[in-house]
């Protein structure tokens, strides 16, 4: 039987049926979860998507953060269950406090789309294991509120702990500081990141599918842990 | 207190302000013949509305009609709804249909550019909704006044920002469009934003509103003082001649609540629970009102002080015309209605029932109580005034005309080619876009198969076939000044074509008309040159215009803007997998130029940019030819025997070969032919024309089918991983040199990162 893994809507979520076909794609069975719902529906692992959720009019992640599933999804990532946060996933994921630190305004001032060259820092998460230490790949990134913020002490703590997952290269595209794209927590299996790993899964329609490894990680540690 | 219909009968001589609301003193006439008494208040703000230039098309109607002459047919089949809904539905096969529309926002996107920008693509991507499709992409085609001008740098960001920041919350990719510079634009920037839809076949919705006792359900945001007046006074007339009472706020978006409302209506349309469904545009209230019990066989009864508000000191007639965004209008069957309240409640989206459809062919509007309107919707909504405008040629056409390139120094060394094509690369017009695109998702829904900067936008329709489709939207502006006919030929060649080099196969056709005053003859005779130039067009290639808009008053003192009928195209392609992207691919692969090099060089970008020069005739047009061209590239990319294929326009042959290096940074070696002057043959901006790359073992089948369509091919060369873009026996530039020119306008002139 397939991993289940459940990609979360809120209302303004925009990148659900993408990362709904990348899982599909990738060898998972796909599940729709509502952010109104207080279940999980059994899923392996969780994936909050892209997007504009409550159009962020507040600050991004700040309202989804209080959907009745998100204790759910608190409660399951504590136990260890694989939960990825892509964008405004990520966002939600640090107003939550499972991730440290928060998503501000790009430094450009401008929303901005393009195919991003990342450093992988760690491949020891749930959601990197499969790819090769410090391998070098292309995410598509699109965001207006992507700098990576922290205070100093945090973000040495996340150097020092192995917790920086990936770094823009070729220019950083947003302000983060440290040039950081993505973290993780101490257990490796939360991971949030401003890149979007499921629009590479299709040569067809994504710069590199370089985002296949995502799923590709996360399966590997669904079969081993069976 | 209201001014109900019976006050109105009884006070036939108070005095109404009927000139501040935009209409003319017959037209004021026309409706008090019309109700037999004076219209109340709030029937004077209905009418005013309607019939204003933006909602009635009252000076263009006559000269749109000529588009229903052509064909309701696309080459790929028969239409399943034609150009009198709010879009046109076209068949693609596999039991798919799409529906597409490209629409104006300019004067508000002048005012505000922000909010002008975003509600112009709110708008039209509630039109795609109304008919029952899921929107699947936008483009936009913008025009501002020189990139220098101190007024471009607070119209074009905020105006990008709003496009960006209303389609990206909504989820829908950007593909492509195009911006453009004159001088003209300056105080008149045109935003004319394209969406498409798709939709099963039987999912198609009209907007009408049928079977008596039917509830009318408004959902949606609440409605508020923004926007009132908006389409009549902002689209009608020029700000100079605004008067004190006139109220021309832009409407503000809230592209969170359209997000919502599109998933909430396609929700509703999956659980067939609307019978009839209006967006909400221009006038509001008014127009939903009228326009949905106008195109059914009934009446309407509404009950206006049931309108969920946000200011609660609204009057009736703000209510009336508000163009408050986000809004829709459903006609509901008694039994559904619990049901439909209860999706919208599951999106967090307001509904209200308003009132219910009657047999009496009224539309009736009561306000606490009181009737305030009773008319015939028909006379509202389709019976406005028709103008035949006066229409002349201008005496200045001739001049114009006869003052051609001729007289223009053009460059004759190695060396200066180059420094004209650095010239012409760095010039705004020509020069890279990637700060203003790079604004907007071209990813999101993981169907996008081409985007900007490729020639076509496409996307994918079925993820198990690959069907597709592609969009291109262009206008030459210089082109249609010079001569409206053949500009808008032009504009549609090269939609056509640039739709063709994708591997899609072009069937239909949306246009949007941005002109000046109709009230000036010289205006009315471009407008009219410009219909029979489409119509001519699209006869010629067999496409239907399936939808457009119009946009007069884009005019500043005596100076219009350039005649600019934006024209979209859309294809088909059987598998996008098979498409065909514009830059080189591989160094070794052949560069072959298709099509016919003359010396047309009046009204290029050459002329324009090195001698600030527009004068006399545009380019030919040969349709027959094109249709060749696209055949011959449709079957070139179902056969995978070329690698790239990119459309030559403006800045001709050394623009498109700039483009096509850049774009994945591989050099090229050219050999110019010796027939032609290398001026001519590197800027001449003939039409027809498109750049091919072809691998070297394909290229035995590529001459082949070039005989087998007739179309005439020249070998220029080859791709190189060589760094430069070397022409033998002229220059040799370095790619990064060429790059450093591209790329510095927008982001240097702006000031930006």
């Amino acid at each position: 039987m397939p991993a289940r893994i459940g990609v979360i809507t809120f209302p303004g979520s925009l990148d659900d049926h993408d990362a709904l076909r990348a899982v599909r794609l990738t060898g998972a069975e796909p599940v729709p979860l509502w952010h109104g719902s207080d279940s999980l529906d059994g899923v392996d692992a969780i994936i909050l998507p892209g997007g504009f959720s409550y159009g962020d009019y507040l600050r991004c992640g700040a309202i989804a953060r209080f959907a009745p599933i998100m204790t759910e999804v608190i409660r399951a990532a504590d136990s260890g269950m694989p939960v990825l946060g892509i964008c405004n996933g990520f966002q939600i994921l640090c107003e939550a406090h499972l991730l440290p630190g928060a998503l501000v305004r790009n430094d450009v001032r401008t929303f901005v789309c393009r195919d991003q060259r990342l450093r992988v820092e760690t491949t020891d998460t749930t959601w990197t294991a499969a790819f090769q230490p410090r391998q070098e790949i292309t995410i598509v990134l699109k965001n207006g509120e992507g700098g990576y913020v922290a205070d100093e002490a945090t973000l040495d703590q996340l150097e020092a702990e192995g917790r920086v997952v990936f770094r823009y290269l070729d220019g950083n595209p947003n302000g983060s500081y440290r040039d950081i794209a993505g973290i993780c927590n101490e257990r490796g299996n939360v991971v949030g990141l401003m890149p979007h790993p499921e629009h590479n899964v299709d040569e067809l329609t994504g710069p590199s599918t370089d985002g296949r490894l995502f799923f590709a990680s996360v399966l590997n540690f669904l079969a081993a842990r069976v | 207190m209201a001014d109900t219909v019976q006050n109105a009968s009884e006070t036939p001589d108070q005095s109404q302000p009927w000139a501040d609301l935009g209409l003319k003193a017959d037209e004021y006439e026309r409706i008090r013949t019309i109700l037999g008494r004076r219209p109340t208040s709030a029937e004077l703000a209905m009418y005013s509305v309607m019939w204003s230039e933006h909602c009635s098309y009252k000076s263009s109607k006559v000269h749109l009609r000529r588009f229903g002459e052509l064909p309701q047919e696309t080459p790929a089949g028969k239409m399943l709804a034609g150009i009198g809904e709010n879009a046109g539905v076209i068949d693609i096969g596999q039991g798919y249909a799409v529906t597409f529309k490209i629409e104006s926002h300019n004067h508000p996107s002048y005012v505000e550019p922000y909010q002008g920008a975003a509600t112009g693509v709110g708008g039209i991507v509630r039109d795609i909704l109304a008919m029952g499709a899921r929107p699947i992409g936008v483009m936009d085609s913008l025009r501002f006044g020189p990139l220098d001008a101190p007024d471009t740098a607070r119209v074009l960001p905020g105006v990008v920002a709003g496009v960006g920041g209303y389609g990206n919350c909504l989820g829908l990719p950007n593909i492509g469009g195009e911006v453009g510079f004159d001088r003209t634009y300056l105080g008149n920037p045109l935003v004319n934003a394209l969406c498409v839809g798709v939709l099963r076949h039987e999912d198609l919705h009209l907007a009408k509103a049928t079977g008596t006792g039917n509830k009318v359900i408004l959902y949606g945001a609440a409605t508020g003082g923004d926007g009132i007046g908006g389409a009549s006074i902002l689209a009608s007339e020029s700000f100079e001649d605004s008067g004190s009472a006139k109220r021309p706020s832009v409407q503000v978006g809230d592209p969170f609540m359209e997000k919502l409302l599109i998933e909430c209506t396609l929700e509703l349309f999956q659980a067939k629970v609307i019978s009839g469904i209006q967006d909400f545009g221009a006038a509001g209230i008014s127009c939903a009102t009228s326009e949905l019990a106008a195109a059914g066989d009934g009446g309407m009864y509404v009950e206006l002080d049931r309108v969920p508000l946000r200011d609660s000191s609204l009057a009736p007639e703000e209510i009336l015309m508000s163009e408050s965004q986000e809004r829709m209008m459903a006609v509901v069957e008694p039994g559904d209605v619990e049901r439909f309240l209860e999706i919208c409640r599951k999106w967090d989206v307001q509904a209200t029932v308003i009132g219910e459809v009657t047999d009496d062919k009224r539309l009736v509007i009561d306000w606490h109580g009181e009737t305030i309107v009773d008319v015939d919707p028909r006379t509202v909504a389709h019976e406005g005034p028709v103008y035949e405008r006066p229409l002349a040629r201008p005496d200045w056409q001739d001049e114009v005309r006869g003052a051609g390139v001729d007289e223009l120094p053009r460059p004759k060394t190695g060396d200066e080619l180059a420094e004209t094509l650095l010239r012409l690369a760095g010039s705004p017009n020509l020069c890279d876009r990637s700060w203003i695109t790079d604004q907007y998702d071209r990813y999101v829904r993981g169907n996008s198969v081409l985007a900007q900067p490729e020639d076509a936008g496409m996307l994918r329709i079925d993820e198990a076939s690959g069907l597709g489709i592609a969009l291109a939207t262009d206008c030459n502006g210089r082109f249609c000044y010079l001569d409206p006919y053949q500009g808008a030929q032009l504009a549609l060649a090269e939609a056509y074509r640039n739709v063709a080099v994708s591997g899609a196969r072009p069937v239909a056709v949306s246009d949007c008309l941005n002109f000046g005053s109709p009230e000036e003859p010289a205006v009315m005779w471009q407008f009219s040159e410009t219909i029979r130039g489409l119509v001519d067009g699209c006869l010629a290639l067999g496409t239907p215009v399936t939808g457009g808009n119009v946009s007069f008053y884009n005019q500043t003192g005596e100076t219009a803007i350039l005649p600019t009928p934006v024209v979209g195209v859309l294809g088909i392609i059987d598998d996008v997998a098979q498409r065909t992207p514009a830059g080189f691919q591989r160094a070794g692969d052949a560069i072959f130029l298709l099509g016919t090099t003359a010396d047309e060089l009046a009204g290029s970008a050459w002329a324009g940019v090195v001698h600030d020069h527009l004068g006399g005739r545009p380019p030919t047009v040969d349709f027959d030819h094109e249709q060749r061209l696209a055949e011959l590239l449709i079957n070139a990319a179902r056969r995978g025997i070329i690698a790239s294929a990119h459309d030559l326009s403006e800045g001709g042959l050394a623009q498109a070969l700039v483009e096509a290096t850049l774009r994945h940074d591989h050099g090229a070696r050219i050999e110019l032919p010796s027939a032609l002057d290398p001026f001519v043959a590197l800027f001449s901006e003939s039409s027809g024309r498109v750049l091919v790359s072809v691998q070297p073992e394909a290229r035995a089948e590529f001459l082949g089918l070039c005989a087998v369509h007739g179309i005439p091919r020249t070998r220029l060369g080859v791709v190189t991983d060589q760094p430069e873009l070397a022409v033998r026996d002229q220059f040799r530039l370095p790619l990064a040199r060429i790059r450093e020119a591209w790329t510095a306008p927008i982001r240097d002139t702006l000031g930006v990162a």
